[in-house]
């Protein structure tokens, strides 16, 4: 594998990046720079062209959705999804610990594409250090005449906000964001209208993740066609992979969209843990459908995931062995989502709650025999019908742990009701206090 | 206007409606919790879906507006799969109590149960269990655990009373509905919260554990608060434990009538059917004394007959914006019989409130309108309200006929000694029903048939729900009988035959029938 060029990374490490003059040294803001000696038109055209994949999860071109922004006279906002809560995921984090000026460039250049002038950063309450950071870049931003009344100089003003939420992982979905910075409950908005049409406070919005907008100076800076060679097609440029789990060497890396399930976890983390095998792997973040040992010879891009039946997500990896309970790890994951609920649509609010107490019945050793099929009944009746996709990233990796790991349950289901027969004393093991 | 197929049969509906509506005009119920025509939608019921060709994903009728060529099933197998899904998540962690619940017999989850789901529980795990029977405010009692959390009152007390007394709490399967905090749901309109809820979560303290629903009956009628005159249902039903033996009103709720009232009204008006059963006058009275109603008019007759006779223009009727178009018009032909002129309604004695510029209006009284629109408002020759008492007080009239006027003692005592015969007429026996010469009970609104003119000039039917209590009888009946007893011609005999009468020469009213004219009340403003 040869080694990619950093782009999004490549001042990671690099403790004077965080200030405007040791991003500027490393040639940071030339792409602001270029972009506002274009036609606004032509940046979003170059953002389209470029392929760019939205970086939150589901992988929306960028530089189409910038295009559905409804044009005419009044306030339009952009909105930062910082609000990184999908279990597994460490990518938006360390871009803005350690290179916040990045995504404000980012920032800068799509406000000055589409005609915003107020841009909201909504980070996740619990990311203390990435919201001090951010903050402190924000301020700088405005004293070197980035931001303010006329950015860098072009007469174009744009004033960015930071505002932390209170950790609910639903505001990391972009209209239940938008509810809770209008200061509202954070549920998820009705669709349509969509917010490019009708967002925050009922006016045309963009909401981009950390990521996306950490790309957009690189696409400006290399031009549409070289960031396309990083990647593969309708993949544009680098993509920040994040593998946790029972890997040698779990971390995030920036590598190329062509790279396999199998070189990342062999190849870039060093292979599993001496001693252990692979099990299963969760290609990107919770919500993922489970792949198998035999189905990672996957590209690790969108459309290459999706065809594998699973995802790219928030390129999240989460790498199990073979001393990993699958019935537990399921448990685990519906025990995030039944609390994660908002509760607005009543397949998510009852379905991942009751899925959750099947799930707590079967790990407590009082499982049924017909309870799998049960799960995945339920699992149907959530699938599509409500409002945000949270009862799907439910269902699907439920859908897909049973029915890929099923012996395991039924053995599961099956000791347990030994253990019943012996006075359910070893049953009465609880996975969660 | 977009032309679409619902279940294969074509509908035509303006563009911009939703498919629940469009639905509606073929007949066809699409299912629904959250959705109401009154409010914002919020589309998280999610008891709607319907198959929209070409769409992916089932959709909410409920936020799809119709489109040109559009093809929607609503009977698909994946419909009725997603249905039944739907039910069978939202009784998940119901409590199932529907024997003790109020709502039971007009519930939404029991209606579409037996219509989509019609299958035992699969939960194997405990309930959620909730806080049952809190009283929230004045009117209303709300179970947390019978809610399906549609959010409807929610909406309610902020898009439409804008209170924001009720919001909701908690998330996933534990959210509830509550009080915000330091709130009291009390604001003027807080018994809607009880209609709109298709549960039932949220009960009217006043008619709770009253009546099973199915043994009411329901009456299309007008409520007589004030001038607005919104169009509500009137509930019957015998109480067996009353001591009246005939039926009773039981609650009052809106009937919906985007002209007047849209799906609302207040609570004012709502507990205003108490006043059926309270402190009626039910027999006629000679001098305070109970008598037959036969022997209080021949009495009547021959006191105040010679007295008119000779002398019109020292008789007086002062009638009331409480009557109806009809009794109105029946009291204003008598007069004319016996030639007497000082005909008026006392608009300046009339009860006044406060508006609110939603619905409630300033003019506690149905019919100010009507009245007006009769010609017996203030005119020139003939005393307005006020002045006429002064008058008679001061010994300016022999007979006075005062119907639903609430004097005061002192007022009333000035003129019975200053006139010669005194006749009242009233729904409320008055405290000195005495002092009047003959005193006759008249029959409460929801006891008889005629139009209220409300304040946007609708002529708008009322029904008669109820058998008048004791002797009591309409105003229009008893101007009937007083004509036959003073011998003069007499007015058209029914309310019927009356708004026929008084609708005549009136070109806005032309083509008005009296029977229909509960659903569609032609506007003459």
């Amino acid at each position: 594998m040869e080694p990619t060029p950093k782009y999004l990374t490549r001042n990671f490490g690099n403790p004077a990046a965080l200030t405007y003059d040791g991003y500027v040294a490393g040639g940071g803001y030339a792409a602001l720079k270029k972009a506002l000696g274009m036609a606004p038109q032509a940046v979003i055209d170059l953002v389209k062209a470029g392929n760019l994949r939205g970086r939150g999860g589901a992988g929306f071109p960028a530089g189409v959705k910038w295009g559905f922004l409804a044009k005419g006279d009044g306030p339009k906002y952009l909105c930062v999804n910082a609000d990184e809560g999908e279990p597994g995921t460490v990518k938006d984090g360390p871009l803005m610990e350690q290179d916040p000026h990045q995504m404000l460039e980012g920032i800068a250049i799509a406000c000055y594409a589409l005609g915003i002038h107020q841009s909201y950063i909504y980070i996740r309450g619990e990311f203390h250090k990435a919201i001090r950071i951010v903050e402190a870049a924000v301020e700088e931003a405005y004293a070197k005449g980035v931001f303010g009344p006329s950015m860098s100089g072009s007469g174009f003003a744009l004033d960015v906000a930071v505002h932390p939420g209170a950790g609910a992982y639903i505001c990391g979905e972009e209209t239940g964001l938008l509810s809770s910075l209008e200061g509202k409950k954070g549920m998820p908005k009705l669709k349509p209208p969509f917010p490019a049409v009708k967002g925050l406070y009922d006016r045309p919005t963009i909401v981009n993740n950390v990521e996306t907008l950490a790309c957009v100076p690189h696409i400006l800076n290399l031009g549409a066609e070289a960031w396309n060679a990083l990647g593969t097609e309708k993949n544009g440029g680098t993509k920040l992979y994040n593998v946790c789990g029972h890997v040698l060497r779990p971390g995030y890396h920036e590598l190329r969209h062509d790279v396999t399930l199998r070189q990342l976890i062999y190849d870039v983390c060093g292979g599993m843990k001496p001693g252990r095998t692979l099990k299963a792997v969760v290609p990107g973040g919770s919500s993922s459908p489970i792949l198998l040992p035999s189905e990672i010879d996957v590209r690790m891009d969108f459309d290459s995931l999706a065809k594998a039946g699973s995802m790219l997500g928030s390129a999240a990896v989460i790498v199990m062995d073979d001393r990993t309970s699958i019935v537990r790890a399921l448990d685990n994951l519906l025990h995030f989502y039944s609390h994660e609920s908002c509760g607005q649509c009543t397949p998510c609010r009852e379905g991942t709650h009751w899925l959750y107490e099947i799930s707590q019945r079967i790990v407590d050793g009082r499982g049924r025999p017909g309870d799998l099929d049960r799960m995945l009944d339920i699992c149907t009746n959530m699938v599509g019908n409500t409002i945000c996709v949270l009862a799907d990233a439910a269902a699907l990796p439920t859908q897909s742990y049973i029915q890929k790991f099923r012996g395991e349950f039924e053995d599961y289901i099956r000791a347990g009701e030994r253990r019943g027969l012996l006075g359910g004393i070893e049953g009465k093991a609880v996975a969660h206090a | 206007m977009p032309k679409l197929s619902i279940d294969g049969r074509e509908v035509e509906v303006p563009a911009g409606t939703n498919l629940i509506e469009a639905a509606r005009l073929l007949d066809l119920e699409i299912p629904h919790f959250c959705y109401h025509p009154g409010l914002s939608v919020a589309g998280n019921c999610r008891m709607c879906l319907v198959e929209v060709e070409k769409a992916p994903k089932l959709q909410i009728a409920c936020n799809t507006a119709v489109a040109e060529g559009m093809v929607v099933r609503t009977d698909s197998d994946k419909v009725k799969k997603a249905r039944a899904g739907v039910m069978e998540f939202l009784l998940l962690n119901h409590p199932i109590d529907c024997p003790i619940c109020d709502c039971a017999g007009e519930c939404y989850l029991q209606d579409y149960y037996m219509e989509h789901d019609l299958k035992a529980s699969r939960l194997e795990e405990g309930k959620n269990k909730k806080e049952k029977a809190q009283p929230i405010g004045p009117h209303v009692m709300l179970d947390k655990e019978r809610c399906v959390l549609c959010s409807r009152c929610v909406r309610f007390t902020d898009e439409v009373s804008k209170t924001h007394e009720l919001g909701i709490f908690g998330r996933g399967s534990t959210e509830e509905i509550a009080l915000a905090p330091g709130k009291t749901l009390d604001n003027p309109y807080s018994g809607c919260v009880v209609d709109l809820c298709p549960v039932g979560a949220l009960t009217d303290r006043d008619f709770r554990f009253k009546s099973r629903p199915w043994f009411l009956k329901e009456t299309a009628t007008i409520c007589g608060g004030c001038a607005m005159g919104c169009s509500v249902v009137l509930d019957t039903n015998t109480n067996p434990y009353n001591k009246v033996g005939q039926d009773r009103a039981y609650r009052l709720f809106p009937r919906e009538n985007r002209e007047v009232n849209g799906w609302w009204m207040c609570d004012e008006g709502r507990y205003s059917h108490h006043s059926v059963d309270r402190g009626r006058s039910q027999g006629p009275r000679l001098r305070g004394k109970g008598v037959p109603a036969d022997f209080a008019l021949a009495r009547l007759a021959a006191e105040a007959a010679p007295l008119v006779k000779a002398h019109p223009g020292r008789a007086a009727f002062l009638l009331s914006p409480r009557l109806t178009n009809e009794s109105l018009f029946a009291f204003r032909r008598l007069a004319e019989s016996l030639g007497v002129a000082q005909v008026e309604f006392g608009d300046d004695l009339k009860a006044e409130g406060r508006a609110d510029g939603f619905l409630i209006q300033a003019d506690r009284n149905p019919n100010s309108r009507g009245a007006r629109e009769l010609g017996l408002g203030p005119r020139p020759g003939v005393l307005g309200g006020r002045d006429l008492l002064k008058a008679a007080q001061g010994g300016a009239f022999d007979v006075v006929f005062v119907l639903e006027h609430a004097l005061d003692p002192a007022a009333l005592k000035a003129l019975a000694a200053a006139t010669k015969v005194l006749a009242g007429f009233h729904v409320q026996e008055p405290v000195e029903a005495g002092i009047y010469t003959v005193h006759l009970p008249l029959a409460h609104a929801f006891e008889q048939d005629g139009t209220f003119t409300n304040v946007q000039g609708r002529v708008q039917r009322n029904r008669k729900a109820l058998e008048p209590l004791g002797d009591s009888l309409p105003a229009y009946a008893w101007a009937q009988r007083l004509g036959a007893a003073l011998g003069v011609p007499q007015a058209p005999d029914g309310p019927e035959a009356l708004f026929r009468a008084w609708t005549q020469g009136r070109p806005e009213l032309a083509g008005a029938v009296f029977e229909p004219l509960a659903a569609a009340a032609p506007a003459a403003a």
